[in-house]
């Protein structure tokens, strides 16, 4: 058994995680199909997502140049990084300098991907996620199951029971609004107490070397005006040219996400503290990350640059909806994380992401920026059959079903005994055991096959 | 005058040639209803469709190559099965994308290559005739037809053409029933929670009959069903057109 599939069976086996999922999931399905039907010519809207992220990729040394003089002019300070490691030692670097014993985080993939909260710990300073959701992973000792919804995999009643554990102040109702206020309380101190404020970027504007964040609770402000300095880590394929663009991205971005028309909080940042301003961070610092895009944009992968981190794919997913976000084992869960995984973390061992799919379309059918996830999917295979990873059994058994294929005549023999052979073993119309199907026949029955094959009965004259 | 009949070729699938035959003869009964002249090619075997799925490129298209060949002499090629037919309007093109040779006869082959129900209803403009059925049925909308060829609506204007027969609707028929291929033995935990879904809902329509175009979807579907002891019975919907839908449905004895 892979350590995947070992993740699976604990997952199918959790009845609180499938409600849990399915409760957000399905809520998010719902508002998008609505959203996405009140927009007019949603369709035209996706060519035009796709196209501007596919300029901006095929062009990213161009804007990515222009973002970092117009980012410097405002006031901010640009750095670069090749790596993860590289990216939180250029943090935590940033946060020693600026003598920082306590962090406010806002919600950032990106801070995941690279390994940010445990860099931090690792360098002795104090993290306060600011994210609801976050927080109760933070909490729970955790780590995010989705993009959107990193805490997706909790029912409020088990967060309850959280909050009630370890809040100074907890809820005394068991209702929303009143544990709300609980984490309300709870964050609002750290918030204001941090040193350095971190987020993520939705997007980075190349045109004004302006940073935008969204979030609908409006942490991210709270987290990254108050603190002296505000560090932003994102990729570099965050990049759009203009405001223009981030405008319709946005709009593409809220709907596929949870059916809004736009977040509650949507912000633009550019540089920090200007004289005269009443608030703001005296410093601010983008750090600009590869960690495995370049090579993607150069492997074949280049499309799943065009990501936007929506979340459609993984609420669409029946695999994602039965074993939710951790099953991954990755900081990108769903679709775009089989895609993205072995890209950032290698094939082998991730083989299992791009094969447990059935294949069946409904990611692409749903991503704002058209990306082929199923093709991605198939490449990924492709790579790994040819790279010896598959397992023998399934070499060996498509192997000889292939040799047979070939041959039209042999073929014809061979499935005239299986069939004698499968229907010795049916009872009345089905098979319920059989040997070397246990897999199927563990959880169905199958059909007992034919007595003769269609070609073998069209050959002897049976014409319908 | 009469236009002279496209003659198309029949390819069964290996699922269809192995396990269920009457939807060959469905197809065949159908297609000449529909003013076709009918031929069966006798080298057929597998699409690759496994192969492809399974990143062994290299086969695939070394039976696309043997497929295209074989296909190549007839005016249509018809398919009962959305994904295999997929697999040769889809995917062969992309298979053989830079093969100088078999790229254009992949592509030339592709436009001619149709899955059962949309060539009916769209090429042939056809509609069963005289066929009657008195029961309810309910439609899954197998993925690789509906998200690669745009199959949707072709079954329904097909089906609402059986006398007596009415379609109850299915909460998510656009939802994968978990079968995908070598997916269900590959993970079959996971493509178990799928077609148990699956099962439930088709339960609750209420419905006599399970419908769809594709027989790996179907037998998943049903096989679940039967385990669950559940009575609704299933059937390609080219059977119901075929007038077979008072045969033994999948699963029962003749
Ligand atoms: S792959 Fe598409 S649907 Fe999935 S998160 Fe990215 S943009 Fe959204």
């Amino acid at each position: 058994m892979s350590a995947f599939t070992d993740r699976v069976d604990t997952a199918l086996a959790d009845r609180n995680l499938k409600i849990a999922v399915e409760r957000t999931a399905g809520t998010a399905e719902a508002k998008r199909t609505i959203a996405v039907e009140a927009f007019p010519d949603f369709e035209r809207a996706r060519d035009r997502a796709a196209a501007i992220k596919d300029h901006v990729i095929a062009n990213l040394g161009l804007y990515l140049e222009r973002f970092e003089a117009n980012a410097v002019a405002a006031g901010a300070k640009v750095h670069w990084a090749r790596t993860a490691d590289e990216a939180c030692e250029i943090v935590i670097g940033i946060c020693k300098a600026a003598n920082a014993r306590s962090v406010a985080r806002s919600k950032s993939m990106l801070g995941e991907e690279i390994g940010l909260p445990h860099a931090l710990e690792a360098a002795g300073i104090t993290r306060i996620e600011t994210d609801l959701a976050e927080h109760i992973i933070q909490l729970a000792d955790e780590r995010p199951s989705h993009i959107i919804w990193p805490a997706m995999h909790k029912t409020r009643e088990q967060v309850s029971v959280l909050f009630k554990a370890k809040h100074r102040d907890p809820h005394q109702e068991e209702t929303i609004a009143a544990m709300a206020e609980s984490a309300r309380r709870h964050l609002r101190e750290g918030m204001l107490a941090a040193d350095v404020g971190i987020s993520g970027a939705n997007f980075l504007v190349a045109d004004s070397g302006a940073v935008c964040t969204v979030t609908n609770e409006g942490n991210a402000e709270l987290s990254l005006v108050p603190p002296r300095v505000h560090i932003v880590t994102a990729g570099i394929e965050k990049i759009v040219p203009s405001m223009g663009h981030a405008v319709h991205m946005l709009r593409m971005l809220s709907r596929s996400a949870t059916g809004a028309a736009l977040s509650q909080y949507t912000t633009f940042y550019t540089g920090p503290r200007r004289p005269g301003d009443r608030d703001g961070p005296e410093e601010m610092h983008i750090v600009l990350v590869d960690n495995g895009r370049t090579m993607m944009r150069e492997t074949g992968l280049a499309k799943m640059l065009r990501c936007i981190r929506c979340g459609a794919c993984m609420n669409h997913c029946v695999v994602f909806r039965q074993i939710g976000g951790h099953a991954y084992g990755a900081t990108y869960p769903g679709p775009m994380g089989a895609v993205l995984t072995p890209a950032f973390d290698g094939l082998a061992k991730n083989r299992d992401l791009p094969n447990a799919c059935t294949l069946n379309g409904k990611c692409q059918e749903v991503c704002p920026v058209r990306i082929p996830l199923p093709t991605l999917l198939r490449g990924w295979r492709e790579k790994s059959w040819r790279e010896g990873l598959e397992p023998t059994s399934l070499r060996a058994g498509l192997g000889t079903w292939a040799w047979f294929a070939r041959r039209p005549a042999l073929y014809r023999a061979a499935t005239a005994s299986t069939l004698r052979a499968m229907r010795l073993m049916g009872r009345g119309g089905w098979l319920s055991k059989l040997p070397l199907a246990g897999a199927w026949t563990e959880h169905r029955d199958m059909p007992k096959p034919a007595a003769q094959s269609f070609m073998a009965q069209y050959k002897k004259g049976r014409r319908s | 005058m009469t236009p002279t009949p496209p003659r198309v070729a029949l390819f069964v699938t290996c699922l269809v040639d192995m396990i269920r035959p009457q939807i060959g003869f469905a197809a065949i009964r159908a297609l000449e209803a529909a003013g076709c002249e009918v031929v069966v090619p006798d080298a057929q075997t597998c699409c690759g469709q496994p192969a492809l799925n399974s990143g062994d490129r290299d086969t695939a298209a070394d039976l696309a190559k043997r497929a295209i060949a074989m296909l190549e002499p007839f005016d249509h090629v018809v398919i009962p099965s959305g994904s295999c037919a997929a697999t040769v309007r889809v995917h062969y093109p992309e298979i053989l994308e830079h093969d100088a040779e078999w790229g254009p006869r992949a592509i030339a082959l592709a436009a001619r290559t149709f899955e059962i129900l949309a060539y009916l209803d769209e090429v042939r403009g056809w509609k069963p005739e005289g066929v009657a059925l008195d029961a309810t049925g309910t439609y899954h909308d197998s993925c690789s037809g509906l998200r690669e060829l745009g199959i949707k609506r072709q079954p329904r204007r097909l089906l609402a053409a059986v006398e007596g027969l009415s379609l109850a609707p299915l909460a998510g028929a656009e939802t994968c029933c978990g079968f995908g291929g070598t997916f269900c033995v590959k993970y079959p935990a996971i493509s178990n929670a799928i077609v148990a879904e699956k099962a439930t809902a088709i339960d609750a329509t209420g419905a006599d009959l399970l419908l769809a175009g594709d027989l790996g979807c179907l037998m998943n579907m049903a096989g679940k069903l039967n385990r669950e002891g559940s009575k609704v019975r299933a059937f390609h919907a080219v059977e119901l057109l075929a007038g077979m839908g008072d045969g033994p449905a999948i699963g029962e004895e003749a």
